[in-house]
């Protein structure tokens, strides 16, 4: 099963200070040993959310709205992509993770959705799929 | 709780357990008792986890405890052997003083020593079988069961070959190395082999109801990623890496609403998984730059980039997809890729040169009942209007499929070219 692994934000990480030597040293040790156990698919960090943007959707209408935004907590600092037998074999690997943000921080590990969490019928894909077929069973008659 | 404390052992045990048996097997000389203190490290961990909590670095509480269970076989043997007091003391302490130094070694030869337990599994003096089953166990971590399973058989029958495949491994003396110069070339191709096998086990299931077995081949591409960081040297490592990942893009464009497969052309492609794909072109391109011609797996894999760089069907290179099974045919010659190559050679210059081609391959015994070739005949024939010989091919393809859904398929496109 693949996670996502998302690394929050704090008020460090908002205000742009990057980590410093020792973190980026150990952080670069555990993303070699993330692929060295090849658990590691993809991953990157982001910038403070001050450089992001939101489109909010009401209805028809689109506003967009720039950053910083406020809930600091609820923000993402960084992501990766694993490949991971189980949900447990990834919180064991995210214990292995050093502290990212030093003294208080968070990261949480999302499942993505594969083929058969929907059920063999149901991928929208098949659902698309078997309505066509429907359909130009339909006009053949 | 328990049985949350048994997962959570349990997924440790797959992070660590390739680790600690690799080094055991280093410092025993003993691929057999290696696991069987692992085994007892994991069991001790099953007794005092759940009530201790998982230690802060369970890796190395793994290791000190099957240290402890090799000590005390050791005192035991020692005793058995009826040596003098004197002896078994400095055999001891001498035995305590090389477990300090092995324990504090440095991450790169927990490499080497992971390096040399798949050169051992994978070993020329095993059966093929036992070799696959060798290394799922000792390097997937995977138990017999799962083993069992994956492959559609009954877990005593693994179990014996994985029993059989260690003693094996003794009685020839194997020794626990990376290969020299030598034999290193082989040795390597032997490796290679089994974890490719692994993946095509579970990419195309050669019997069974299921098409696919998704749990194989991420297990062998995990084991392809591990090897490429492992070999970082070895272009093959890549070229293989490289393969499986951009095979294993397109394995949920590969099945239909009902399990029947889905040949490439008719993938949708916006299926295909981009990470995937991006993943092994970075895997092929790190094979290129290492420099040399590439070998069979990165040809393969460049095959299979041809593909997964065409945004539609339309745009495939066919001619280079020929011009690389060309390279390959010189590389690795068979019957398969000659047939292959006359596919690509239909899609680029036309059917009849194709099927030009695959019929010179008729009368090759290797493929006698290889269902591919009827296949691509029927195929071939059909696109030339020839509707009645494609059916009869359609219909002999599929009494020569081992696979349900295959067979289901080809009987499908013999009853099309009723007309």
């Amino acid at each position: 099963m693949r996670v996502m692994v998302l690394v929050k934000a704090d008020k460090d990480s908002e205000a742009g200070v990057l980590p410093d030597e020792k973190l980026l040293t150990e952080m670069g040790n555990y993303n070699e040993e993330l692929v060295k156990a090849g658990v590691m698919l993809a991953g990157e960090g982001l910038h403070p959310s001050s450089k992001g943007a939101r489109v909010k959707f009401s209805g028809e209408k689109r506003t967009v709205i720039d950053g910083p935004f406020a809930e600091t907590k609820e923000l993402i600092a960084g992501f990766w992509l694993w490949q991971v037998k189980s949900m447990e074999e990834a919180i064991e690997w995210v214990k292995r993770c050093p502290n990212p943000m030093g003294v208080e921080s968070e990261i949480e590990i999302r499942p993505v959705f594969e083929a058969d969490d929907f059920g063999p019928a149901f991928t929208p894909e098949l659902r698309e799929q078997e309505e066509r077929l429907r359909a130009q069973t339909a006009a053949g008659k | 709780m328990i049985s949350d404390a048994k997962r959570t052992i349990e997924a440790v045990w797959g992070i660590e357990s390739a680790r600690l048996i690799a080094a055991l097997t280093r410092f025993t000389g003993d691929l057999s008792l290696a696991e069987d203190l692992a085994q007892d490290a994991l069991v001790a961990a099953l007794e005092q986890w759940p009530e201790s909590g998982v230690p802060r670095n369970p890796g190395a509480w793994l290791m000190t405890a099957a240290k402890h269970r090799a000590i005390d076989l050791y005192r035991r043997s020692l005793r058995l052997q009826r040596k003098h007091q004197q002896l078994g003391y400095q055999a001891e302490a001498q035995q305590e003083q090389d477990w300090r130094e092995f324990e504090a070694r440095p991450d790169d030869e927990v490499g080497d020593d992971l390096l040399r337990l798949i050169f051992m599994t994978c070993h020329p003096v095993l059966s093929t079988e036992a070799r696959v089953a060798l290394t799922l166990r000792m390097l997937g971590g995977l138990t017999t069961e799962e083993i069992a399973r994956a492959f559609l058989a009954p877990a005593a029958t693994i179990a014996q070959r994985i029993v059989r495949a260690k003693r094996s491994l003794a009685e020839a003396h194997v020794p626990f190395e990376v290969p020299g110069a030598a034999e290193r070339a082989d040795r390597l191709a032997s490796v290679l082999e089994v974890i490719y096998l692994i993946f095509n086990e579970g990419y195309s299931a050669s019997a069974g109801e299921d098409w696919i077995r998704p749990g194989l081949c991420e297990e062998a591409l995990r084991l392809g990623r591990i090897l490429a960081e492992l070999a970082p040297q070895e272009a093959e490592v890549h070229g293989l890496a490289a393969l499986m990942e951009l095979q294993a893009s397109r394995l949920r464009a590969r099945l239909g609403p009902s399990g029947e497969p889905i040949l490439l052309m008719d993938q949708n492609r916006a299926r295909w998984d981009r990470l995937l794909i991006r993943r092994g072109l970075a895997a092929l391109e790190r094979a290129e730059r290492l420099g040399g011609a590439l070998g069979p797996y990165a040809l393969q894999a460049a095959i299979a980039a041809s593909h997964a760089r065409a945004r539609t069907p339309e745009e495939t290179d066919w001619a280079r997809i020929a011009a690389l099974y060309d390279a390959l045919a010189q590389l690795a010659p068979s019957p398969v890729v000659e047939l292959n190559r006359a596919v690509a050679l239909a899609m680029a210059f036309g059917a009849a040169v194709g099927l030009e081609r695959i019929d010179a391959l008729t009368s090759e015994p290797s493929l006698t009942d290889y269902p591919h070739l009827p296949a691509a005949r029927g195929d071939l024939l059909f696109k030339l209007g020839r509707y009645e010989e494609a059916r009869a091919e359609f219909e002999r393809a599929a009494s020569f499929s081992l696979n349900a859904r295959q067979r289901q398929q080809l009987l499908e496109r013999a009853a099309a070219c009723q007309r």
